[in-house]
């Protein structure tokens, strides 16, 4: 059994670290994972993504065609991974920066004003731990105190002081719960 | 040790270091340049050898001059920069030094791109510098494995006295895994008696060179490497097998192509389809004997490479044409997915096989509709 989750934004938005905080969990709890990002000539501002799969076996491909979750930073990619992802799968979508709805109807979404939610908690980077809150509370893959504990040892020196914020920051996400669930 | 979150390069960079790597010579590229960039910090650190060269070709002569001190070497590079070194591996090959090269292959040819390939397999399973010298290459499909061969790779060298390749490709070199380090070795302290260290206490000076202009001389070098490669192909055969014991059918692949071909053989196996997966872990020499042996036990091979078909040729070699075999390739730095090899499954199983013709030529003939 594997669960495939794309995380998409602009470079900067912190696509990457978020897909790594969700690895990190899957490691901690025993789970094979992979991170797997977009790389080459990137650039802060361009587009960004990272594809993460967690399994309980042995973990094949580290690339997907169609993810069961796609966490959409920003309108190109909620454009780029709206046809991909699997019927009866989510979408976590950035409202702050989407102004459109979405089209289909055998998927769950969840729209989280992450911009304005980062801002209130305090810091405007912690946008990718709202998204990551709002995607486990949906998908519970991991449970939410096994991310606060990987926030907890991974989240770098220098980025130490910020823990609190980044803790609540999952918090807020968390509370976005989608009307169905994911199937 | 617990396991850690580790990326490719960084993983083998670290692996290296732990393996007891006295100097590093390289220049950066994508998609290696983390592995050069994590031993500039890492190998001061230790007071070991780092050098950012001006070029390749600077770096691969740098790890030769090292080479010739018996102390444990290693660069790394991708595509381009190492066909940039090919003339001082030959030289290297030549005066039979043990180096370890790491190569994490993107597409090309020429300049390419930074995308995942395995376009490189020829120039190192098959030569690439001039003259009678063959190599060793193992092919990590996981960090883990990544961890485990560099670790290998330098006793290997060592063992054999050969060029030891760890072929890995963007994909391998950028993911991150978890991944156990093995502990920290201590630096080697006895050297061969071929090593050119200063003649020592007065003892007779050694000689390293490639350069033999009596041609009965050379002959008898040439033969003595190709004894040691012969010892090679008996005893370094390794490979992984999953769902084998009751396949019909194999997919054959390493690397990523081996790794991404899992998921389409459990897909396939979810169908009902007994297919099964091989995978090569030493890519050379070439594990014939297994192909040749589960070939015999099979009604069909699918090779899966990001290429167009270099493994192929060995696996055409090995089954003797008795096996009918099929090829999957994507070319020019990218990777296949999943369902596009489970497809090629289904063509297999369907059938119609068979064993005339070549699967090249087949499978370009099915792409080049759809391009």
């Amino acid at each position: 059994m594997q669960t495939e989750f794309v995380f998409s934004g602009f470079g900067g938005q912190g696509v990457m670290f978020a897909g790594q905080l969700l690895s990190y969990a899957a490691m901690d709890d025993g789970l094979h994972v992979t991170w797997f990002p977009s790389y080459g000539p990137e650039m802060r501002g361009g587009t960004a993504n990272c594809v993460v799969i967690i399994s309980d076996e042995e973990i094949g491909s580290p690339m997907v065609r169609n993810p069961k979750a796609a966490v959409v930073f920003n309108l190109p990619s909620l454009d780029k991974y709206e046809p991909l992802v699997q019927p009866g799968g989510l979408m976590v979508i950035n409202a702050s920066m989407v102004n459109r709805e979405v089209g289909r109807d055998d998927i769950t979404c969840v729209r989280v004003p992450a911009n304005e939610i980062a801002e209130k908690v305090g810091d405007k980077r912690m946008v990718n731990m709202v998204m990551l809150g709002a995607l486990i509370a949906n998908l519970p893959i991991v449970p939410l105190s096994s991310l606060e504990k990987a926030l907890r040892e991974h989240l770098p020196q220098r980025h130490q002081r910020l823990l609190p914020a980044n803790l609540l920051a999952l918090k807020e996400g968390s509370v976005y719960l989608a009307e169905k669930a994911v199937k | 040790m617990s396991r850690q979150l580790l990326k490719g390069n960084e993983a083998i960079a670290e692996a290296a270091v732990r393996a007891g790597l006295q100097a590093y010579f390289g220049y950066p590229i994508t998609p290696q340049t983390e592995l050069l960039e994590y031993l500039s910090l890492r190998m001061p650190e230790l007071g070991r050898g780092f050098v950012q060269a001006e070029s390749e070709l600077a770096a691969i002569n740098m790890v030769y001059g090292a080479a010739c001190t018996g102390a444990r070497v290693m660069t790394s590079s991708s595509s381009p920069g190492i066909s940039l070194m090919m003339e001082g591996l030959s030289y290297i090959a030549g005066t039979e030094l043990p180096v370890v090269m790491v190569d994490v292959m993107r597409g090309g040819p020429g300049l390419g791109n930074l995308g995942p390939s395995q376009g490189d397999y020829n120039q190192i399973v098959h030569g690439g510098g001039h003259g009678d010298y063959h190599c060793l290459a193992l092919a990590p499909s996981n960090v883990q494995e990544a961890i485990d061969m560099t670790a290998e790779a330098f006793d290997l060298a060592e063992q054999y006295r050969m060029i030891t390749w760890i072929v890995i490709d963007g994909l391998i070199g950028q993911i991150m895994e978890p991944a156990e380090l093995p502990p920290m070795q201590p630096l080697k302290t006895s050297y061969p008696d071929w090593a050119t260290r200063g003649a020592e206490g007065g003892r007779k000076a050694r000689l390293l060179k490639s350069f033999y202009v009596d041609t009965l001389e050379e002959e008898a070098v040439n033969i003595r490497m190709l004894k040691r490669w012969q010892e090679a192909r008996e005893h370094l055969v390794r490979y992984r097998a999953y769902y084998m014991e009751d396949a019909q059918f194999a997919v054959i692949g390493f690397g990523s192509a081996g790794r991404i071909a899992l998921s389409a053989v459990r897909a396939a196996r979810a169908e009902g389809i007994k297919v099964g997966l091989l995978r090569p872990l030493v890519i050379s020499p070439f594990p014939e004997a297994v192909v040749r042996e589960v070939a015999d036990r099979l009604e069909g091979i699918l090779v899966v490479e990001m290429n167009a078909g270099m493994m192929l040729d060995d696996v055409l070699l090995a089954t003797e044409k008795k096996t009918p075999v099929e090829f999957y390739g994507r070319v020019g730095g990218n990777a296949p997915l999943p369902d596009e090899i489970l497809e090629e499954i289904h063509r297999l199983a369907k059938g119609p096989l068979t064993t005339s013709g070549h699967p090249r030529d087949r499978w370009f003939n099915r792409i080049s509709k759809n391009n």
